[in-house]
């Protein structure tokens, strides 16, 4: 496990990490929250010079971020973000890759390259902007749009079940997995220094409101009035506890979640469920990630899961080496000049 | 070995023999070892494996028969031969498959054992080929492989399965006594191969020998024959694939250009080869990602180029267009990069074994936009290595996409290779930029090449991407005059490579009125076409194009100086088309399209057609 605590050489400001570019979102789009956390967030955690930092992005909205920041960056091609960032990292592993990416770029057209991506434990980044609509292309649905969603696609409806992101990346043996909102900064901010300190394949979700074609979507998780009756935080070592007096808490009875009133007398703090997230075993996790699925029960934030094995780029580097010392360096001449030789003369 | 004194050894120039057999007879193996050999004593040789989409076809039935020609000569030769003289035919189906192709009057050798009534049926005969006199124009040797194979065995504990295996050794050992050759390669072969199984070992080695000495004590062979060494040019030689040459050829680049080699590839036949080969080579530092698509395979290698790698992709045809895009992205971001497309049979999966060049137009056009990059073809299978490095220097030097054509012939065909000098092969300048002063991303140098500045380098942070560009500072840019200009000068730099390239050369009768123009893998082919009608009294010139886009320089000049041109290709006319649009020149085609390579003899009848008949000469 990684510590928090980093002993720090280099010391930037979030104006380091600012583009002379101007910001093209439209006004009021929970991007630029997203792009301010990251400025704000990266002075604490990139402990390295900053030109081993690189962006990537695949099309859409979101996917114009790498823009936005003064590092190196690569504006790809629809859904291939994580796959450039994954030739980027094994190129060079020294590098900090961050993908920035939508929910139509990640998950519909470049589903396979982050399934993969995961699935291998590239030391990537992704910071997944959902706003369940396709923003650029103007307002159809996405594979994220939930059930009924009437959208320019849907007139009457949407008729497809969304995907969960975390449990998509969870069943793809993502290492590191969160999710946050555009408009929690505090929250946002700690997702993205723990996803940026990970080291494996860090996906973490952002509810992130699209203020043209879908505005309000997460409205119930970010008002003051519905907030606290609707999102539950994780929180390592702690037990499950959500609601305005924090008076609900939720235990585990056998495979199923309870909701329980913590006032009545009949539960304590001693009967919840405390949440671990390093757990090996998915089980649990997948039980969390399903909550917004059962009628009454919060949306959970915060940090689902994180373990670690060995990366994508470790595992290269490390039998290069191996066949290295086995073999000795490579030798051109020895190679070409192999096989059944036979020489003609003169 | 002693020779049979009894028997005579006849001197030939050249002989074409062909094996064919079920899926798991192990045909490609023992026309693989008999190529190595042929080579090993001196011959030159061409080959041509061909072999059913299907792994396992079912035993016995005649769209699972697999085949491995090859065509060996005391002298110098270009093509695997039109025509076999010998066949060796382990079953029914491979007799039927293959009997039309046999030159009249040629060498049959039938494994007689499995001339049963199930595996006739199989092969639809309704009666015994072998008796029923259907044969009578052809010198048929039967030889019962499988039971005499059998029989050397004894003693071994093997099941009967695996006996059964090691009849391709009987059969390849017979051939070795016909055709005077000593055993040693192959016993070699087998030690290395079965090192940790010396059952395996002792099984194949007396399969191997039984075969050679069945030709020795046997009365029915009465001749062998012997094929003296070629007077190829002096040096060292290896036989080569053009799959090896190729991934032989990128290890060399990234050699002489200092570069990490990164390979982002998806399997796909027949290219899979080329990742195959270059995973061995993790001692030189070589990265190969298997991605989980074609899209990631290329996408990956552009990471890899913009991160300063020596970055490339290997595919075939329904590959390639899935790469489309990418290669649009990499016109785009103007970086290094090359993909190899190894062609088969199209559109869609097609002939997923068979060699074709109907890539050419998707090489070339096949992506939106005003898109250019280079494109090259090699014509044999060592020109692969030749290319390889070619299209490595282009892609580096002028900072774009290049995509290397072969072809399921030349990359599973193999040849004698005069292994180069390694120390004179040139070094591939690389430059990165490490300077913040005067340093835009899309400034340019005299070949119209922008900067590379790789991630880590210090205040040389910069964005790059799919969007276009304003010319020299790299940000997006949707200005009409800036658009147009980015579109002029990536074309422009493009053509510059012309300037950089070899002219193209014309061989034969340079003064004739015809000259046959072809490209890739038919090389070969035309060659002895050529020189055919030549020795025929015939005047005829030939030009072959190594690279298709942009054109050497001259090409226009060259093809106006004659009368007549001829260009003969494995699709309808894709060559002729660019000759035709780019130069304003009638030209005369001569296509076939049967996924396999030209014959001589087709292009030949077509010179001298051209060339106004008998009386043309």
């Amino acid at each position: 496990m990684e510590s928090n605590t980093i002993v720090k050489e280099f010391h930037y400001t979030a104006k380091d990490f600012a583009s002379d570019q101007d910001v093209r979102w439209c006004p009021g789009c929970g991007d630029y929250s997203i792009l301010a956390q990251v400025q704000r967030t990266f002075p604490e955690i990139i402990n390295k010079p900053k030109e081993n930092i690189v962006w990537v992005s695949g099309i859409g909205c979101s996917s114009r971020f790498p823009y936005y920041m003064n590092t190196y960056g690569f504006h790809g091609i629809h859904g291939r973000a994580t796959a450039i960032a994954t030739g980027i990292k094994i190129a060079n592993p020294k590098l900090d890759v961050w993908v920035a990416t939508g929910d139509g770029d990640l998950l519909s057209i470049g589903g396979n390259h982050f399934i993969h991506t995961c699935r291998k434990n590239l030391d990537i980044k992704i910071i997944l902007f959902n706003n369940r609509i396709y923003g650029l292309t103007k307002g159809q649905y996405s594979p994220t749009s939930l059930k009924g969603q009437i959208t320019k696609t849907t007139p009457y409806g949407s008729v497809d079940f969304p995907f969960n992101p975390p449990k998509l990346a969870l069943g793809a043996e993502a290492t590191f997995i969160a999710r946050s909102i555009d408009r929690n900064a505090k929250h946002l901010q700690e997702m993205i220094k723990r996803a940026g300190l990970h080291k494996g394949t860090a996906f973490l979700e952002v509810f992130q409101n699209c203020n043209i074609f879908n505005d309000g979507a997460f409205d119930l998780y970010t008002d003051k009035e519905t907030k606290d009756d609707h999102v539950i935080e994780l929180k390592h070592g702690e037990p499950l506890i959500f609601g305005k007096n924090r008076e609900k808490g939720i235990r585990l009875d056998g495979f199923t979640p309870v909701i329980v009133d913590l006032t009545s007398g009949h539960f304590s703090v001693n009967d919840l469920w405390i949440h671990d997230e390093f757990d090996p075993s998915p089980a649990r996790t997948s039980i969390i990630m399903s909550f917004d699925e059962r009628e009454g029960f919060p949306t959970p934030i915060g940090v689902f899961r994180q373990i670690f094995k060995e990366t994508c780029e470790e595992g290269i580097e490390n039998q290069i080496a191996e066949v290295k010392a086995k073999k000795g360096e490579g030798d051109l001449k020895k190679v070409i000049y192999s096989g059944n030789l036979w020489e003609v003369k003169e | 070995m002693e020779n049979d004194k009894d028997k005579e050894l006849l001197e030939l120039r050249e002989v074409t023999i062909r094996f064919a057999g079920d899926s798991g007879d192990g045909m490609q193996l023992t026309g693989t070892q008999f190529s190595d050999n042929t080579a090993w004593v001196g011959n030159d040789l061409n080959t041509l494996p061909d072999y059913p989409a299907e792994i396992r076809a079912p035993a016995g039935t005649i769209y699972g028969v697999s085949g491995f020609q090859l065509h060996f000569s005391s002298e110098d030769i270009h093509t695997p031969g039109d025509q076999p003289d010998v066949l060796v035919a382990m079953n029914p189906a491979a007799l039927k498959k293959n009997l039309p192709e046999l030159k009249p009057g040629g060498m049959i050798i039938v494994n007689s054992d499995s001339f049963d009534q199930k595996n006739l049926s199989l092969a639809n005969y309704t009666t015994n080929p072998l008796e029923d006199g259907s044969l009578s124009g052809y010198q048929v040797y039967q030889v019962p492989i499988t039971s005499m194979t059998s029989r050397a065995l004894e003693g071994i504990k093997l099941t009967p399965k695996e006996v059964a295996r090691t009849k391709n050794f009987f059969a390849l050992g017979l051939m070795y006594w016909l055709f005077n050759r000593p055993l040693d390669t192959t016993i070699n072969w087998i030690r290395q191969k079965f090192a940790k199984k010396p059952e395996y070992v002792e099984a194949n080695e007396r399969a191997l020998k039984a075969g050679y000495d069945f030709g020795d004590n046997t009365e029915i062979f009465t001749t062998r024959f012997s094929v003296q060494p070629a007077k190829l040019l002096p040096g060292i030689y290896r036989n080569i694939s053009g799959n090896e040459a190729t991934a032989l050829g990128f290890l060399t680049a990234s050699i002489k250009s200092g570069l990490p080699l990164f390979l982002g590839s998806y399997p796909i036949t027949p290219a899979s080869e080329i990742l195959q080969y270059l995973s061995e080579y993790k001692n030189f530092g070589v990265k190969t990602f298997q991605a989980e698509d074609e899209i990631a395979g290329i996408t990956t290698a552009i990471g890899a180029a913009f991160a300063g790698n020596l970055a490339i992709t290997s595919t075939s045809g329904p590959g390639l267009s899935l790469k489309s895009e990418a290669l649009g992205l990499a016109v785009m971001t103007e970086l290094p990069l090359v993909v190899i497309d190894v062609q088969r049979g199209g559109p869609s999966t097609g002939l997923p074994t068979k060699t074709e060049q109907a890539d050419l137009l998707q090489a070339v056009f096949g992506r939106n936009g005003e898109a250019p990059l280079c494109v090259l073809a090699a014509r044999t299978p060592s020109h692969c290595f030749d290319m390889a490095l070619e299209a490595s220097r282009i892609a580096i030097k002028y900072m774009t996409p290049v995509i290397l054509l072969t072809d399921g012939y030349i990359a599973n065909g193999s040849e004698p290779w005069r292994l180069p000098n390694l120390d004179e092969l040139p070094e591939i300048p690389v430059k990165f930029v490490k300077e913040r002063e005067g340093y835009y991303p899309y400034a340019r140098n005299e070949y119209l090449a922008r900067p590379w500045a790789i991630p880590g380098t210090p205040n040389l942070e910069h964005r790059i991407g799919g969007l276009e560009k304003s010319n020299i500072y790299g940000n997006v840019s949707y200005d009409p005059e800036n658009h147009h200009e980015m579109v002029t000068i990536r074309r422009q730099k493009i053509m510059n490579i012309q300037n950089d390239i070899p002219e193209l050369e014309v061989e034969g009768d340079v003064d004739s009125d015809l000259l046959v123009v072809g490209w890739g893998g038919t090389y070969g082919a035309i060659k002895e076409a050529v020189n055919k009608a030549r020795e025929k009294g015939y005047k005829v010139a030939q030009a072959h194009i190594n690279y298709l886009y942009p054109f050497p320089k001259n090409t226009g000049e060259v093809i106006k100086r004659y009368k007549k041109v001829l260009v003969p290709e494995i699709n309808l006319g894709q060559l002729a088309y660019m000759l035709r649009s780019e130069f304003l020149v009638e030209v005369i085609q001569y296509n076939l399209v049967r996924g396999l390579p030209l014959r001589v003899s087709g292009i030949l009848n077509k010179i001298i057609e051209v060339s106004g008949g008998n009386n043309g000469k």
